[in-house]
């Protein structure tokens, strides 16, 4: 019971960028980047100890700037990139880098955890990802499945490719597309597909979902119109390659199939506010999380659209069974689409949510306030699905 | 002596008459010793000195009146006695007399009578010898001729042999001859005689000979009545004649049947044909179609007999074709009624009379035609009728239109009564009963065009009110929009101003109602008293109940809760093209519907129509439910779409503005102002539709000069020390502390169905935005210091609006709280100098 109560942790800053450490399969940990425009940011790094359930925590100095996107590297769980707005002489540029964490961070943390606050430790920058010829940084993507070595960077209007070389001292724009139309165009967020080796990108910017071969940096599709009014966040279901979920100002989330791109698979519309960010569980692609500036969380259950069979789909051949089966038949059933929980931890709109990359039932989510709760999936759903 | 005396006392005076009489016949019975009347008599007679008595005693009696009686009486008794005793010897010598009169008569006569005898005796004698001469005389000439008479009579049977030979003989002529003069009838009952006995003596050569003869003649009169029967031209009459014949011929009376039916099939199927082709010519020309409401009138007058018995004229004199230009249903009916129908009758009871009811004699009873003839005619009924059934069928589904339903029930009305006819003629035939179904399924559709016709009405009143709503902003008159249908012209004939919105909802709700009622009559028609069909249960139950009100009426009302939720869905996601008006006008007339409208409209169906619920029917409360969840999701998403409004120019003024390098504020920014006024307009276009709804009591300080001083000092407290280094958790703290003692804000959240409500969700929607947007931004000094201008602005103008104006407070709080955090030179204005700019603008 009491395991299933959240985990709240506060950072003394405001904090919009959170990521889980993706390289990380053994502890449960999460990347957040503080937004202070007075002080040195700082990069914290929060363990979870699912055991005992207490947080530990580490601090990292990013002095470069506030931190609006955190990416962590698939590979080298020490990699990690940056996008934030370094403030010089009046002027507001958001650029990205790629740092690695110092080696002993871990280590000190354990030996003790207080102090670690007083002497935090510096990120170690590994290259810039030179942006000046085009414009803001408004995220940067790992390739999913790859070496560590390709990065995509969102770039005002700009898709820039790039290659780490030289084992990431220096970065290389390999190519790039860019937007062309009419008016200021910008995007707003984007996800590497991790389908299709990897070869497949969606954006987002205004009101509209594209889709990007990677390979010939040429536009696939193009959802017009996608959300009501301004998209702001993408995510590929991780198991099914053509679905694709994304978010927007309009309060909604929808689904998507991308070769059908008329109509969303199936729409939801449970935040009161704009929704800022939505995560498919890497492992269950029918539990959806959703963030909102309602200051809401709320976790979903999309059995229909999931890539885990769904009603009696499974069960057919067991039917003639016994009767036994026919009851939990009838159990199982109402495992329908459904909302499994709204999480109201947060007083402030929630900017981030983000899966735990070591454990499939844990989650974070970030509120601009700097506060950042650890969920569960609820006992019941989670054997509900196993069993 | 005692009669004489009672005699002569007849002849006594008159006044003792009677009882004299009576005397004398007593006294004369007494007298011939009849003796009747018993005791009296007798105890009269004892007395001796009775007169009358028989024991009269002379001495007595003497003695007696010796002793009573005084000398002169004794005188007068004497006197009286010698004068009775005169007069009983004068009658009894009457008497006497008379009766020796008669026996000398009677003595006479029989004297006469023995003469007479024996004269008679003679003559009788002598008769008798007569007689018996007359017998042997009589004998003796039958004896001799007896075998005359014999040879006679053999000779006469010879003779009527020899009169039917020779009429068998002649018979083959006979029957060339009736042949050539077409005299089969003659020609038929001349073989039937002869056909016996040629059977008979079939052996003899010769009467074979002519048994083949009559065969061969009779063959062929078989064929050619076949050949007549087969020929389309003959008359009924013909037919029923040659059938007759033919069966009487012994032809076998199914292929009769057969021939017979395909016979009337081939007329009955030109007739459908007729009309076949009366429904493909409206494709060749419709456009010929002058006056077709002329037409139907015109047309019942022509045809008053439809109700006539089977035995109409001849359908054929109709041409088959008519150059006729689109006839309408009622006339389309018609002449199936006529033609077809008709005709199918006569069919069917010239085959009844000439197969079923036929009385059956000989052999022919045997052969059980009845059962099979009418088993064929039901399926040849059948077949027929489903093609005529097709027929009517495709001719009802053109019926589109849903002007005028009076034609179309009446042509319905028609059709279903030929029927009933028909079902008369032919009981137990699955026609009528198909052809109920058929009038069935005219209703359903009729109703179902009805139900499109009402969509399609409040689809097109609609885009009125569109169009209404759209032409004060494109055209300054109201001319424009008074030709866009009759509907608003009340509501644009007012020219200097637009039609408002209270009366664009009246005129809307008001002409969709009409609809509905008129709508209501028309369907009614097919339930009206003087039509046939009305009194099937089918439209005494089903069609009320879930025909009209839950087909037409419910469906209605559903459609137009679920048009107006569509509005909201593909509004939203699609750029929203519905005019905000619109929303806000649906919304209220839903609302309208909850209230008042559908339990009227649902009370006047019931009444109209007085439907039996025999299934459970959508009730009121269900539907009103309905109604008022799509006022509410109209409203919501009318606040949504004015919240977006606003938000929209709110972001553009945020994103698009460089707050690092901004100058020093000296104006309140344009855009503030616009929001401000959209939000008035907003809040009177909402007060046209909806109450006022309830606010929170303002306190008396919630004039703008003691609330500016309240936030602004709030706004100090707040983020002062959020630039002072030491402390950097003082901000969250502080926020985090007021946030846990206020109400978590749903921005998007229903409202209510009242202005303040609807006000304060666009406001919270408005501002809400401008928060996330500032967040998303850098800030210099006078970035910040235009944002407290901009937000003293709006909260002088917007605490009014809402229901609770600390909720504009505390988003206003929030917004310049969050600008601070992001200045990278936090320096607020002082307060009295946002007040100057704010009063200035």
């Amino acid at each position: 019971m009491e395991d299933d109560a959240p985990v709240i942790y506060g950072l003394e800053f405001q904090a919009r960028a959170l990521t889980a450490q993706t390289a990380e399969t053994d502890a449960i940990r999460f990347l957040v980047g503080t937004q202070s425009l007075k002080f040195d940011n700082q990069i914290h790094i929060i363990d979870f100890d699912d055991e005992n359930n207490i947080i530990n925590k580490n601090v990292l100095l990013h002095q470069a700037g506030e931190i609006w996107h955190i990416s962590g590297s698939p590979v080298d769980k020490s990699v990690l990139t940056t996008c934030y707005n370094k403030t010089s002489d009046s002027k507001v540029v958001a650029c990205a880098a790629v740092w690695r964490m110092p080696a002993e961070w871990e280590s000190g943390a354990h030996e003790s955890p207080d102090d670690s606050s007083n002497n935090p430790q510096t990120l170690e920058l590994l290259c810039h990802l030179d942006n000046t010829a085009h414009g803001n940084m408004a995220c940067v993507l790992w390739e999913p499945m790859g070496d560590g070595k390709k990065l995509i960077s969102l770039t005002d209007n700009h898709v820039l490719l790039w290659d780490l070389q030289e084992s990431s001292s220096t970065a290389a724009i390999s190519s790039s597309a860019t937007l062309e139309g009419k008016g200021q165009l910008k995007f707003t967020s984007g996800k590497w597909s991790p389908h299709h080796n990897c070869t497949q990108l969606a954006t987002a910017n205004d009101t509209a979902i594209r889709g990007w071969d990677i390979r010939s940096m040429s536009q696939i599709y193009c959802i017009e119109n996608a959300h009501g009014q301004l998209v702001r966040d993408l995510d590929f279901n991780p198991n099914k390659q053509y679905y694709l979920a994304s978010c927007g100002d309009d309060c909604k989330v929808k689904f998507w199939d991308v070769r059908n791109i008329g109509e969303p698979v199936k729409t939801l519309e449970e935040h009161s506010h704009w929704v800022w960010s939505v995560r498919y569980n890497h492992s269950h692609d029918q539990l959806v999380l959703t963030g909102s500036s309602d200051s809401r969380v709320i976790l979903s259950n999309m059995v229909s659209i999931s890539s885990e069979p769904f009603g009696h789909l499974v069960d057919e051949d067991d039917l003639s069974d016994t009767e036994e089966n026919n009851q939990e038949e009838k159990c199982k059933e109402p495992l329908q689409d459904s909302i499994i929980a709204t999480y109201e931890e947060h007083e402030d709109s929630v900017y981030a949510v983000e899966w735990s990359s070591a454990d499939p039932w844990l989650f974070a989510s970030l509120s601009y306030d700097g506060r950042l709760v650890i969920n569960r999936v609820p006992r019941a759903l989670k054997y509900r699905i196993l069993l | 002596m005692d009669a004489d005396l009672s005699a002569s006392a007849a002849t006594a005076p008159p006044d003792t008459e009677a009882g004299r009489k009576r005397r004398v016949h007593g006294m004369l019975k007494l007298y011939y010793g009849l003796n009747e009347e018993g005791k009296s008599d007798q105890t009269e007679s004892l007395d001796p000195c009775d007169i009358n008595g028989p024991h009269f005693d002379p001495e007595v009696y003497l003695n007696k009146l010796r002793k009573e009686c005084s000398l002169a009486e004794l005188m007068d008794q004497e006197t009286c006695m010698v004068k009775q005793i005169r007069s009983l010897d004068s009658d009894m010598q009457t008497l006497v007399y008379e009766n020796y009169n008669k026996f000398i008569s009677a003595t006479d006569t029989i004297r006469k009578m023995k003469n007479d005898f024996k004269k008679m005796e003679d003559e009788m004698d002598c008769l008798s010898t007569n007689m018996a001469a007359i017998t042997e005389f009589s004998a003796r000439i039958s004896g001799t001729l007896q075998d005359q008479h014999a040879q006679i009579t053999k000779l006469s049977g010879v003779h009527t042999l020899l009169r039917k030979l020779q009429f068998l003989f002649e018979l083959p002529a006979r029957l060339n001859k009736c042949l050539e003069l077409q005299a089969y009838a003659q020609a038929v009952s001349s073989h039937r005689r002869a056909r016996c006995v040629l059977q008979q003596y079939s052996h003899m050569p010769s009467f074979r000979g002519i048994q083949d003869d009559c065969h061969a003649i009779m063959d062929q009169l078989a064929q050619q009545l076949r050949q007549k029967f087969r020929d389309g031209g003959s008359s009924a009459k013909d037919l029923s004649e040659c059938v007759e014949l033919l069966l009487q011929l012994d032809e076998p009376a199914e292929e009769l049947c057969d021939k017979f039916l395909s016979h009337a099939q081939s007329r009955l199927e030109a007739d459908l044909l007729g009309l076949e082709a009366e429904l493909r010519e409206p494709v060749s020309g419709p456009v010929t179609t002058i006056d077709p409401a002329g037409a139907s009138s015109s047309k019942p007058t022509t045809t008053p007999t439809d109700e006539g018995p089977a035995a109409s004229p001849q359908p054929t004199s109709t041409p088959i074709l008519s150059p006729s230009a689109r006839t309408d249903i009622l006339e389309f009916i018609d002449r199936g009624c006529n033609e077809f129908v008709s005709s199918l009758c006569l069919v069917i009871a010239s085959y009844q009379e000439l197969f079923i009811n036929r009385p059956q004699e000989g052999d022919l009873a045997s052969k059980n035609i009845p059962q099979m003839a009418s088993g064929k005619l039901h399926s040849f009924v059948d077949a027929l009728a489903a093609q005529y059934f097709t027929l009517v069928e495709r001719r009802i589904q053109e019926e589109k239109g849903v002007g005028d339903n009076s034609l179309l029930v009446r042509a319905l009305d028609r059709f279903h009564r030929r029927l009933q006819a028909l079902s008369k003629l032919l009981p137990g035939s699955p026609v009528p009963s198909q052809g109920t179904e058929i009038v069935v399924r005219a209703a359903r559709e009729r109703i179902r065009q009805y139900l499109a016709a009402l969509q399609s009405f409040y689809m097109d009143s609609l885009t009125d009110v569109r169009q209404a709503l759209a032409a004060p902003r494109l055209s300054v008159g109201g001319a424009g929009v008074a030709g866009s249908g009759g509907l608003l012209a009340g509501a644009a004939s007012v020219k200097d101003a637009p039609p408002s919105l209270p009366d664009l909802l009246s005129s809307l709700s008001a002409s969709i109602l009409n609809q509905i009622k008129s709508v209501l009559a028309s369907v009614h028609l097919f339930a009206a008293k003087d039509i046939t069909f009305s009194n099937k249960p089918y439209f005494k139950g089903e069609f009320c109940s879930e025909g009209v009100r839950e087909g037409l009426v419910v469906s209605f009302i559903k459609f137009v809760c679920q048009s107006s939720r569509q509005f909201c869905e593909s509004a939203g996601d699609r750029g929203g093209t519905t005019p905000p008006a619109l929303l806000l006008l649906l919304s209220r007339l839903c609302l309208d519907y909850e209230t008042s409208t559908i339990s009227y409209i649902l009370t006047l169906t019931d009444e109209q129509f007085l439907v039996q619920h025999h299934n459970p029917v959508t009730a009121v409360t269900a539907l009103c439910a309905e109604a008022r969840e799509a006022a509410q999701k109209l409203l919501n998403h009318y606040v949504k779409v004015q919240g977006l409004i606003i938000s929209q120019m709110l972001r553009k003024s945020v994103e698009t503005r460089d707050w690092v390098n901004t100058i020093e504020p000296r104006n309140v920014r344009a855009v503030m102002k616009r929001v401000v006024e959209d939000t008035t307009s907003i809040d009177v276009q909402v007060g046209l539709l909806y109450e006022e709804g309830v606010r929170k009591a303002h306190s008396s300080d919630s004039s703008k000069r003691t609330f500016s001083v309240y936030s602004s000092s709030r706004q100090q407290a707040r983020y002062a020390p959020s630039y002072t280094p030491s402390a950097p958790m003082d901000t969250n703290l502080l926020s985090n502390i007021h946030k846990l003692f206020s109400e978590r804000i749903d921005i998007f959240s229903p409202v209510e169905f009242n202005k303040v409500s609807v006000l304060t969700g666009i406001i919270k929607i408005s501002l809400k935005t401008f928060l996330e947007c500032v967040r998303l931004r850098t800030f210099g000094r006078y970035g910040l210091q235009q944002i407290q201008v901009d937000c003293h602005y709006l909260q002088m103008y917007l605490w009014r609006f809402v229901s609770d104006e600390n909720l504009v407070h505390f988003l206003l709080d929030e917004i310049v709280g969050s600008a601070a955090h992001r200045c990278l030179d936090p320096a607020p204005m002082e307060q009295s100098v946002i007040e100057v700019i704010c009063e200035r603008g």
